[in-house]
């Protein structure tokens, strides 16, 4: 069985940001991913894009992923692309599954880097065809290059789904309209968070708000304040209502709309192994308790990246270094890079993270998404609506009970679509804070694993 | 619902055929089965097994489960981390899929 | 009924817990039921919930069959039918030897004077299940037998519960039993309470309890894995299970297959906690691939692990306790308890108020484990 000292679940900035530097100081290093090539989220595909018109449109930031890739393929950390970790036990056994097969590895440590997901914002018909996140179209996006054939609504709160829309126009793609659903917040309480940060960041500010202005420029429509959104048709999208703080309800044509709410912390593989988490209302998320290393309640357990809380890309780097750094302290090594201290990872850091909060209130997803009605859908795979938990949610039970009478959270998503939409609901019907709630509790596997492949783990089992 | 942009990168060898319920599809190679299934005018994956109403890709990146397709050799998948190859038999899942000899 | 006063508590609330409590007050008792987490927290909720008397030790044969006939009639009892379903049990030979293990079994029970399980041959069997693998040669059956939803059995035993006015107190542990004049004080994290009957349907906590009025038993655990899968088309109907491998194997009115067989995770009793072994597990995932070659690309969606008690003879405790009047045992199922749970909840309610039960439970008499 293969013992590295460490593994990185995760080829995103944070993973490989650690995997460079772990690997550089000597210690053995496997890192695993799902996606086919290195990069995670943000920097998919830049081994290809990059130096491409294609590259040139989705920016520079994105580019700049492609010194980080470089560096991890050559950094001598084992790198297992299109692989599944699909458990991983208290004891850090570790089992996953890709092009090699199924495979049980122990490694000493492990460093979750899982990223993030979309925040799942059930509205009426948002199961329909022709419904999707933008993160989705992003990822279209990038590979192999797809652009909504005809211009695209969108509807949405965060940055992503502005970055989406001035990347998608650059392309040469069209925003038919843009639903905004971010509430309206008093400008100078944001700015009084962001404080000194807007300073220093007033690059990047002054960059989110030429995308705002370019939006609202270039989209067909813009329209402000939308409070609610529902998916109109049968078998696929045919148009959306919606509806504004005013009171105004409108409805268009169409048979695409890109939605998006934000994004969470990938928490699933944290919670497995019984790694605490907290509500963050801040960010209006859950996110694992952890020390200014990464460090959680598990004690050979690591987490990095926006798996450990919303920070951005950059922030990521910083944290996946901090956590190496750190590793690399608990099994006796220093780091090969000498500028690579502690000290220089805080300080870059602090600088990633020092604009979030002014974006965590400027993008505060509204209440109603929290609070979806009777008709809507919470639980994609087993379609119950709202109305089909209200009978258990009366009798105050808690998540997991409510997962046993509904099913809810019991289909091949394993409640990452509704998980945080019941626990809001739980926490509305009995009047407590989403703190004092906990999401349904995670069984393994923590993806799905076909039966062979477990089965094969039994004749491996019989050979060794 | 999707169109590929014509970029420097739009050359033909680039391509394999995949199928898809039987009709030959033209896909980039290193695209997924999701990206490529999204530029049919039928772009939906499946039906789901509760209600049988269909479903499209949703969330591209592995998490909604909404891509699911019958995947030669493979079962049930999500079509969005299965990458086409040349050749690559797929079929749209209408309701719980089935368990056979030939599955 | 006051707060703190009852006629019987019931320690545990689980299916066992549940039904006592159920056949409490249907007689009329004053009952409080403590949970230390919640209702079907434990076996009851983790269980594959196969009603069987298939393959059952000769000491259990005659209750199953008994219980078997409430699962028919379950509506009656709990005003839902539980999700049962009669599509048979099937214990499968995969070769000639285990065949002949078959038939020497099918004579012995036939000898004690059961008929329920019947000998089939190869063709009966493809018949019964069509996508066997060609290996198997036969097996036995008990066609009366099936499975039922055991979320659905919880939730409906729970409403008939309440409905009948028992009071059901989730989050309370029990800590200690102290004798008094009359019956018991029950002590528990939340204060106490004054009864004249205390039941221990605790579970795997039941040796637990019963040291608690100072019987110290020989009783163990198990923390037995069950997986499910994604939705599949109905093609499976009976429950199989086979002589020489370690399954349990049906196909959920869901659509779901779900997959035991008493392979056994990690537990520790304690804190309660429990993991998933999939090491061990793969031995199941093997035995129901090798049943059924067909859906070896079926994916696995989710596992774990239950708790339950486990008694050196595998069977379980039911009746009075021998030390200490006015408890009453009801658990240690190890393993295979919840086809017997519409039965022993009214053994149990018997034995407190006629002092005596119409079955013969002298098998399950806590006195043989004493130590
Ligand atoms: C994985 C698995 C598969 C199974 N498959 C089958 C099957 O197919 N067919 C079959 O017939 N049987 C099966 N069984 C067995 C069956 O489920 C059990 O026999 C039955 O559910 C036992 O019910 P119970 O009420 O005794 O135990 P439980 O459901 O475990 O209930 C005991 C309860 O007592 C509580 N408790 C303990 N101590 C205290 C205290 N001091 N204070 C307060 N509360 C306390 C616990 O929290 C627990 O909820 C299976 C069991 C498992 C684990
Ligand atoms: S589109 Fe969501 S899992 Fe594939």
């Amino acid at each position: 069985m293969l013992k590295p000292d460490l593994l990185i679940v995760g080829a995103g900035p944070a993973g490989m940001s650690a995997a460079i530097v772990a690997a550089r100081a000597g210690l053995k290093v496997v890192v695993v991913d799902e996606q086919p090539t290195p990069g995670g989220q943000i920097w998919r595909g830049v081994e290809a894009n990059a130096g491409t018109s294609r590259g040139r449109a989705l920016g520079s930031q994105y580019c700049s992923g492609l010194a980080t890739v470089r560096a991890f393929r050559e950094c001598g950390a084992v790198y297992w692309p299109s692989t599944r970790v699909w458990q991983i036990e208290p004891t850090l056994g570790t089992y996953v599954t890709g092009p090699g097969g199924t495979r049980v590895i122990a490694p000493r440590l492990v460093l979750i880097a899982t990223g993030a997901q979309e925040r799942p914002a059930p509205f009426r018909g948002w199961t329909l065809p022709g419904v999707m996140t933008v993160g989705a179209a992003q990822i279209l996006l990038k590979n192999p290059g797809s652009v909504p054939s005809e211009p695209v609504w969108i509807a949405g709160c965060g940055p992503l789904a502005l970055l989406y829309a001035h990347q998608l126009i650059r392309m040469g793609g069209a925003v038919a309209g843009f639903l905004d659903t971010r509430p309206s917040t008093p400008l100078r309480e944001s700015l009084r968070l962001a404080g000194r940060a807007v300073l220093r960041s007033s690059g990047e500010l002054a960059k989110g708000m030429s995308w705002y202005a370019g939006l609202r420029h270039r989209a067909g429509r813009y329209v402000p304040g939308v409070v609610d959104l529902q998916a109109l048709g049968t078998d696929r999208l045919e148009g959306v209502r919606y509806r504004t703080a005013a009171g105004r309800l409108a409805e268009i044509r169409t048979s695409l709309l890109l939605v998006h709410e934000g994004v969470l912390p990938e928490l699933h593989t944290a919670r497995s192994l019984g790694c605490e988490i907290q509500w963050d209302a801040g960010q209006a998320a859950y996110r694992p308790v952890l020390n200014e290393w990464g460090e959680c309640s598990h004690p050979d357990i690591l987490i990095a990246g926006d798996a450990a809380g919303i920070g951005g890309a950059e922030a990521a780097v910083h944290r996946g270094r901090l956590s190496a750094l750190r590793i690399l302290q608990r099994l006796g090594k220093v780091a090969a890079e000498p500028g690579m201290t502690e000290e220089s990872c805080r300080a870059a850091l602090a600088r990633a993270l020092a604009l979030r909060p002014f974006l965590d209130r400027v993008f505060r997803p509204r209440g109603e998404i929290f609070a979806p009605d009777d008709d809507t859908i919470v639980c994609r795979c087993e379609e119950l609506r709202v109305r089909d938990l209200r009978t258990v949610l009366a009798g105050s039970v808690g998540p997991n009970q409510l997962k046993a009478f509904t099913r809810a959270g019991m289909g091949s998503c394993q409640g990452r679509q509704c998980g945080l939409t019941v626990a809001a609901l739980i926490a509305a019907a009995e009047g407590r804070q989403m703190g004092e709630v906990q999401p349904f509790r995670v069984r393994p596997p923590l993806k799905p694993v076909r039966l062979c492949d477990l089965a094969g783990l039994a004749d491996e089992g019989l050979s060794s | 619902m999707f169109r590929l942009l014509e970029d420097d990168r739009g050359r033909m060898e680039s391509t394999v055929t995949i199928e898809i319920d039987g009709y030959p599809v033209i896909a980039r190679i290193g695209e997924t089965v999701a990206s490529a299934l999204l530029r049919e005018g039928a772009s939906w994956s499946r039906t789901t097994p509760v209600s049988g109403a269909r479903r499209a890709p949703y969330c591209m990146m592995g998490v909604c489960f909404d891509c699911l397709m019958l995947v030669e050799g493979e079962g049930l998948v999500r079509a969005c981390q299965t990458l086409v190859r040349a050749g690559l038999k797929v079929q749209r899942q209408t309701g719980p899929r089935k368990v056979g000899p030939s599955c | 009924m006051k707060a703190g006063q009852a006629t019987t508590a019931v320690i545990g609330g689980g299916l066992h817990g549940l039904a006592c409590a159920l056949a409490l007050v249907q007689r009329g008792q004053d009952v409080v039921l403590f949970e230390r987490s919640w209702i079907g927290r434990r076996a009851s909720g983790a269980t594959a919930a196969g009603v069987r008397t298939l393959w059952r030790d000769p000491a259990e044969i005659g209750l199953s069959l008994e219980a078997l006939e409430r699962w028919y009639r379950m509506d009656a009892l709990v005003g839902d039918d539980c999700g049962f379903w009669a599509g048979g049990q099937i214990k499968v030979a995969e070769s000639h030897a285990e065949m002949e293990a078959l038939a020497a079994r099918a004579a012995r029970t036939r000898d004690l004077g059961f008929h329920h399980e019947e000998l089939i041959d190869t063709r009966e069997l493809r018949r019964l299940a069509p996508m066997i693998s060609e290996h198997c040669v036969g097996g036995l059956i008990a066609r009366r037998d099936g499975a039922a939803d055991p979320h659905r059995t919880i939730a409906a035993f729970r409403r008939a519960v309440e409905g009948h006015g028992a009071v059901i107190r989730e989050g309370i542990s029990v800590m200690a039993l102290e004798p008094e004049a009359g019956g018991w004080r029950v002590v528990t994290d939340a204060g106490n309470w004054a009864v004249r009957h205390v039941v221990n349907a605790a579970g795997a906590w039941g040796g637990q309890v019963c040291r608690m009025v100072g019987e110290v038993i020989r009783f163990g655990y198990k923390a037995s894995m069950v997986f499910v899968t994604e939705r599949v088309q109905q093609a499976f109907g009976p429950v199989f299970s086979t002589v020489g491998r370690p399954l349990s194997f049906k196909q959920s009115s869901q659509g779901t297959l779900v997959v035991g067989g008493g392979i056994q995770g990690w537990a520790d009793l304690e804190k309660g906690s429990t993991q998933v072994d999939f090491r061990a597990l793969s031995r199941g995932a093997a035995a129901a691939q090798a049943l059924f070659p067909a859906i070896r690309n079926v994916q696995i969606v989710r596992a774990w692990t239950g708790l339950e008690g486990k008694t050196p003879d595998l069977l379980p405790v039911i009746g009075p306790s021998a030390r200490a009047p006015g408890v009453f045992h009801t658990f240690g199922f190890s393993g295979h308890g919840f086809e017997l749970v519409p039965l022993v909840g009214e053994i149990i309610a018997d034995c407190i108020m006629h002092g005596r039960s119409r079955y013969d439970i002298g098998a399950f008499d806590v006195a043989r484990l004493l130590t």
